[in-house]
Parts: structure tokens; sequence; C-alpha cells
């Protein structure tokens, strides 16, 4: 219960903080609509069949405005010291990595529920919530705990704005094929037989982003 | 007989090719409070965040009270407040609610009524409501004081805490360190204002090139002159040795013998 209340106590004061400045979340939706009326301008020109393009569309705004929050999560901490402040507690690491996570997929959920409502108008198309919404959210776990992870990392370089997507991207390849393939289907209302096993893969990959995040992290934030 | 509530023990610490820390070992009673002094790069921060857990040495060992900071570091930090160079504090957040966040780390009973208690002891009860960033610097560090003090710890670490305080936050603090004596914890505090630090202290150890070279009971010198006396020695001669000392050659802590590294 201890350990629930300490991860509890870190979603709290990261939700209070961002929603008396709102300087996160308003930077992600804002990027990630730039994202899709810039795609929504090229695609009309071309007349492109946007179910078939569309997940494709909507993961590159979703990763891209994503990593925006996940770059300031652990570069905040930093930069006044408050980690350690956090670190000095008889907190768990693994609370501390749970709380950021949850706290990162909280502003990224917000995020991408501005996003697809836009999507739908900008494409004049309506979208099946089920199964998207699932889909969309499976993927957001896995990219919200490496993201953490990573940002955890990136905040201890140098050059942290440029580590971040550098580290971040090309592990979650595997994550963001198989979202991207599932959001697909939903898009096409393709039969749930046909993309079962990106399912299984985006499973397995939040379950291993999550397990080894949660594990790492203590050796990533201690000195 | 008193307990010692810090024991450090042939500590080392390098960064890089440089040592921080070379074989410091001292204990620290109940109810004692220690000044750290010495020039800068003397290894004083660093020898802080060891004790503090932020930090982990090359080689020693750090126990507060019965507990081994590197083997049962949860434990150790329950008994410890730690006030650094840095505030620790989230800008956006209110004092208040910086301080029932780190009152929920530590899980404490009765978050509200202590988080009250603390701010009157530090003497901002009528600023907890303002967003930590408006806060002057002096008005930052009693917020970092009084979360030092959230979880009532035994041991009390502070590195050069006087820094941005005006005279009577200042007198607020010694009064602090005070009460801590007579409470019987211990405090192990940093400081460049000689006067003021040895005013208050019953023991000042003096650190240079990541070594302690003196650890003077208060009886080992009469007056703040007296003491200066002695110190300025210690500078001179740090001063004289260059920086070469500090350099880790061919010896590194993995291969040299612990009792070699003295």
């Amino acid at each position: 219960m201890r350990f629930l209340r300490q991860v509890l106590a870190i979603v709290q004061k990261d939700l209070a903080a961002e929603l008396r400045t709102k300087e996160n979340l308003s930077a992600m939706v804002v990027f990630s609509l730039i994202v899709l009326v810039i795609f929504n301008f090229a695609f009309e020109l071309q007349g492109v069949d946007i179910t078939v393009l569309g997940s494709g569309v909507l993961w590159v705004a979703f990763t891209f405005s994503g990593i925006l929050g996940l770059g300031r999560s652990f570069a905040a901490e930093k930069d006044k010291g408050s980690l350690e402040g956090v670190l000095l507690s008889p907190v768990d690491r693994g609370a501390v990595f749970l709380g950021k996570a949850l706290s990162n997929f909280i502003f990224i959920t917000v995020m991408e529920g501005a996003t697809l409502p836009l999507f739908a108008i900008l494409n004049n198309t309506g979208l099946p919530w089920f199964p998207l919404i699932p889909y969309v959210m499976l993927g957001t776990i896995g990219f919200a705990a490496m993201g953490t992870l990573l940002s955890a990392v990136a905040a201890s370089t140098k050059m942290r704005e440029v580590m971040l997507p550098i580290l971040l991207f090309p592990v979650s390849i595997p994550l963001l094929m198989a979202a991207v393939k599932l959001t697909g289907g939903a898009l096409q209302a393709r039969d749930f037989s046909d993309v079962a096993l990106w399912l299984n893969i985006l499973v397995l990959y939040d379950v291993l982003f999550v397990v080894v995040a949660f594990w790492v992290f203590e050796y990533v934030v201690e000195e | 007989m008193t307990q010692p509530l810090i024991t450090v023990e042939k500590l080392d610490k390098a960064f890089g090719a440089r040592w921080a820390l070379r074989g410091v070992t001292f204990q620290i009673k109940q109810g004692e409070i220690v000044a750290l002094v010495g020039p800068n790069g003397a290894g004083k921060t660093t020898l802080l965040r060891i004790v503090s857990t932020l930090a982990r040495p090359n080689a020693g060992r750090v126990h507060i009270g019965t507990i081994p900071t590197l083997e049962h570091a949860n434990d150790a930090r329950s008994a410890i407040g730690f006030v650094g160079h840095q505030t620790f504090m989230y800008d956006d957040l209110t004092a208040s609610e910086n301080l029932h966040f780190f009152a929920r780390l530590y899980d404490l009973p009765n978050i509200p009524q202590r988080v009250q208690q603390v701010a009157a002891r530090v003497g901002i009860t009528n600023r907890l409501n303002d967003v930590t960033r408006t806060l002057s610097r002096g008005l930052q560090q009693r917020l970092t004081i009084a979360r030092m003090l959230l979880h009532d710890p035994a041991v009390l670490l502070l590195d050069e805490p006087y820094t941005g305080l005006d005279k009577i936050a200042a007198d607020l603090l010694d009064e602090i360190m005070a009460d801590a004596r007579r409470e019987g914890r211990c405090v192990l505090f940093s400081t460049h204002d000689l006067e003021r630090g040895l005013a208050i202290c019953d023991r000042a150890i003096i650190m240079k090139a990541g070594r302690v070279v003196h650890d003077l009971p208060r009886s080992d010198w009469k007056n703040l002159a007296g003491f200066m006396e002695i110190y300025a020695h210690v500078l001179s001669d740090a001063s004289s040795r260059g920086t070469d000392d500090n350099t880790r050659h061919a010896a590194s802590p993995r291969d040299t013998a612990p009792e070699d590294r003295q």
C-alpha cells in the first residue's frame, strides 16, 4: 500500500504542476494538431484514401507530440534538483518510475483525445471508437513506459532534446509497427483475426517495456 | 555512552581521473553538531552526498546508526534530513503542495498537521499558499529546511545551509541545530561562514584534497582566531601543493588496497 501511495503522490504532483502551468499539454496538443493539418493538406492534394494511411498519420502525430512531453518529464526534475529530493526519500525507485510513467501516459492520452476528433473532422470520416481506443491505449502504454525510462537517461546527457528521439524511436519500432497495423485495421474495419497477431505483439512489447523499464530505472537515476 | 549516529569508514570517491575523497573516516555521536570546513574542491559536498545516499562511494562504508546505507538505503533515508545546494522543490507547486508531496513520499501520518508544524518552525506559515517560484531565495531555503524537518530525522545533513539566509533566518537555523543537539540528533554541515559555523558546532572537521586533515573538538581551539590559525595553515598548504595531489595516477580505488590509500 505504501508503494501505491507513493506512486499516486508522484502522479498527483505531476498533474497539479501541469494543471497550474499547462505548458506541456498545450505544446503537445498544438504540435499534434499542426502535424494533422500538414498531413491533411498533403493528402488532399493527392486524393489518398485516409483509411489506408490514417493510422500512420495518427501515430506520427502521437509519437512526435508525445516525445515533446516525455522530453520535459525529467528535464524539469533535473533542472531544479527536485528529482534528488525525491531520491532522498525512502521511496522505491520503481514507484518513482511508475508514477512518472503514469503521468506521461495521462498527458499523452489527453493529447490523443484532442487529436482523434480533429482527425475525424479534417478527413470528414467517422472513427470506430471501439476497437480504436483500446489499440491506441495499448500503444501508448509501451511508448510512455519506454519513453519515461529513456527520458531519464536523456536528461542526464548534455544533448537531452536530441538524445531522447534518437534513443526512443529505434527501440519503439516493433511497438509502433504493431500499433499502426492495429489502428489501420480498426480504420478499415478489418476482421479481428487479420490483426490478432499484431495485438499479441503489441501486448508483448507493452509488458516487456514496462517490466524492463521498471527494473532498469533504479540504475538510471542513481548516481 | 552516546551512540554514533553517523559512521564513515575509509570512504573513497573518484570522478574519472580525479579523487574527490580518499580514505575519509570519522564518527558523529548523538547530540553532536559537526562543521565540515575546507577550501573549494576539498570534497565536502561529495562527502555529504554520499552520507545522504545521493551518491555511491568507490570504496568504504557509511552507517546511519546501525544501518549500512549501501545495503539498506531506504531505511537510512528515513533517518536522514538533507539540505543541499539546490532547493529540491517543484517551482510550479505551492510551498504547501511541495511539503505535502514530500510528506506523502515519507508516508507520514497526519500530514496537514505536520506541514503546519514545520512551516511554523521555519516561519513560512503565511507563505504556504504561494507558488514556490515566486518565493525569494531565502524563503525557498526556509522551505527546504522545512522539508528536511518533515519526517523528524535523527541525522541532519546540511550543505552550505546559510547561503541566501538573512540574519534572522540564519539565527533560526542555528536554533534548529541547537534543538537537534538537545534532542539527541546529530548535525553535519558544511560551511564557508566560519564565524557562524564555529559558533554553533561542537567539532570541526577540516578537509583538504578529499582527505580529513584535522578533526578538532571545540576544546582544541579557544576562539575563532585560534581556529583561523590552524585553518590558514591548511589553506596555504593546499594552495602550495597544487592539484596533482588529487589525480588518480596508476593507483585507482580498484587496484589499490584500502590500507594503502592513505
